[in-house]
């Protein structure tokens, strides 16, 4: 009952985990750029929300739209002032200028809001709980899983079933090809960023519904989202889905082992342990990732 | 339709076209024959805005375009088979296809134009729903080719399509090219296939290490002496 209890629990925090890395993968996926910047957008995804609802006692779920939107907004600022002048330099330059953009927005943050640990106090689902069975689920959390996988869905479904959506893919696959057929390549790198930033960003609002804000907060989920992306086959959308929701589970259902086992050293603070040692040995087995086409 | 006039074109600094001129005029087949490294792929390259001329011109119908990019010349009518294929591997038969229509809004066009080529290839529609990177080579030109068809260009420029093809699949493919062409598409042909390609065009422009050599009918070029000896070393 634990186990399926933790493996639940797993999958919610796993859809969650699954939408912070989608833009990651993407930009990846289009650009070859990893943006270290990734986690510090989710952090402003989470004050933004948290200030929405202190400052104007708007509900943290129907100020979700602000926090995308400051995501989206992030993410063309940055590709249209920094990543588009970056790409004529070398590849180093574009690590060097994301990782900047990481301390930036970091001391950023730091300077406007301090270091004060905030979370979201006053919210229709804050605090409550709902039962299936003998399954107890946090309203916040069960909020977050479902529609970080609505989000998810969206997304996909613009990648997969619309026009633009495949005119992204074919830039991701090869440029230069996707350029013969009319497809303009800044266009699509925009769209990538606008994407990843509006994505990151509804998932910090989701967040700080059950957790703190704090500049570098950013750090912890950024860190699993590389995993994730890493895992799924750098650049995929499905692998990065399926990599969401097992690195929640194995978070999730080794703290319960450890329980079970009656063994400390198998605790909590093992968990993490656990989901970069996966991640490693899928990295050596399948270094192309669960469902990476990229080599 | 379209003219090359006196381009030069540079690659890491170094000419690769020192001076090349030629015209294509509507409805004709003209091709451009050279051997391996003449300089062939850089001048639909050039054309195609991937590469820019450091001197000359080129103009599509009366407009210079040798400073546009890529999709914006891809969006007046001109459009660019690479020698590579560069299909989308990932992608279905199908989408690559729809990829082709990229620039075409209107649903029923690009209806039509998906007919169009299932009807040039029937191959590509009974492997449609397939995933392009596990076609055959010879279905994967044909894949090029159709998807380079789904705008309905106005001038289609073909890099070497019977490059790595068996010898039955070279003919195939040069006979939908003619095919094309009798049709009333305007076509430039890039080929090392000297011979077979002379053979279908209406004119035709040899070259050599960045140099036009010769040009004229494809009947007369094929009589030519010069030709002979440099192709077929007789
Ligand atoms: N990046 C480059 N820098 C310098 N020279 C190049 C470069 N790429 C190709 N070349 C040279 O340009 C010449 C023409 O190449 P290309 O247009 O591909 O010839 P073709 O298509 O006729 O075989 C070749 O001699 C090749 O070695
Ligand atoms: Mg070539």
């Amino acid at each position: 009952m634990l186990i399926i209890d933790a493996l639940l629990q797993g999958l919610l925090i796993g859809l969650l985990f699954a939408l912070v890395a989608l833009g990651l993968t993407i930009i990846f996926g289009v650009m070859d750029i990893v943006n270290f910047a990734h986690g510090e957008f989710l952090m402003l995804g989470m004050y933004a929300v948290y200030w929405t609802n202190y400052f104007l006692n708007i509900d943290p779920l129907l100020a979700l739209p602000v926090s995308a939107a400051l995501g989206v907004i992030l993410g063309l600022a940055s590709y249209y002032l920094l990543i588009s002048y970056l790409l004529r330099g070398p590849a180093i330059a574009q690590l060097f200028g994301t990782f900047g953009l990481m301390l930036f927005l970091q001391y950023l943050a730091m300077f406007l809001f301090s270091a004060d640990y905030r979370m979201i106090e006053r919210g229709f689902l804050v605090g409550k709980s709902i039962s299936f069975g003998p399954f107890v689920f946090e309203a916040t959390k069960l909020a977050a899983g479902v529609l970080s996988l609505i989000s998810f869905a969206v997304v996909y479904y613009f990648l997969y079933k619309t026009k633009l959506g495949k005119a992204l893919q074919a830039t991701a696959i090869n440029k230069e090809a996707a350029t013969y057929m009319g497809i303009k390549t800044e266009k699509m790198n925009a769209i990538a960023w606008a994407i990843g930033g509006g994505t990151v960003g509804i998932a910090g609002g989701l967040l700080v519904n059950f957790y703190y804000a704090y500049p570098m907060v950013g750090i912890l989920f950024v860190m699993i989202a590389f995993a994730c992306v890493a895992l799924g086959g750098f650049g995929s959308v499905k692998g990065v889905f399926f990599a969401g929701l097992l690195i929640g589970v194995l978070e999730m259902i080794f703290p319960v082992f450890g329980h079970l086992v009656g063994s400390d050293f198998l605790g909590p603070h093992f968990k993490f342990t656990v989901v970069y040692l996966a991640y490693f040995i899928i990295v050596v087995v399948r270094p192309q990732g669960l469902f990476g086409w990229k080599n | 339709m379209l003219k090359v006039n006196e381009i030069e074109v540079r690659l890491s600094g170094i000419p690769v076209i020192h001076n090349i001129s030629l015209e294509v005029k509507k409805g004709e087949l003209v091709t451009v024959v050279g051997s391996n490294g003449a300089g062939k792929s850089t001048l639909l390259k050039t054309i195609a805005g991937t590469l820019h001329p450091t001197k000359g011109t080129i103009t599509f119908e009366n407009r210079e375009i040798h400073r546009l990019s890529t999709p914006d010349i891809v969006k007046l009518g001109i459009t660019y088979i690479p020698e590579a294929r560069l299909i989308f591997g990932p992608l279905t038969v199908e989408d690559n296809l729809e990829l082709g229509a990229f620039i075409v809004d209107d649903k029923n066009e690009v209806k039509k134009n998906l007919d169009f080529v299932y009807q040039l290839f029937p191959r590509l529609k009974e492997r449609r729903t397939q995933i392009s990177g596990t076609l055959s080579g010879g279905e994967q030109q044909m894949l090029a080719i159709g998807r380079g068809l789904m705008s309905n260009p106005k001038l289609l420029m073909l890099d070497e399509p019977s490059l790595g093809l068996m010898p039955k699949l070279v003919d195939e493919m040069l006979d939908a090219v003619s095919k094309l062409r009798d049709m009333g598409k305007t076509i430039l042909l890039v080929e090392q296939n000297v011979f077979e390609s002379l053979q279908i065009a209406d004119r035709g422009y040899v070259i050599q290490t960045g140099k036009t050599i010769k040009e004229g009918k494809g009947s007369e070029l094929l009589a030519s002496e010069e030709i002979k000896k440099a192709f077929l070393g007789l």
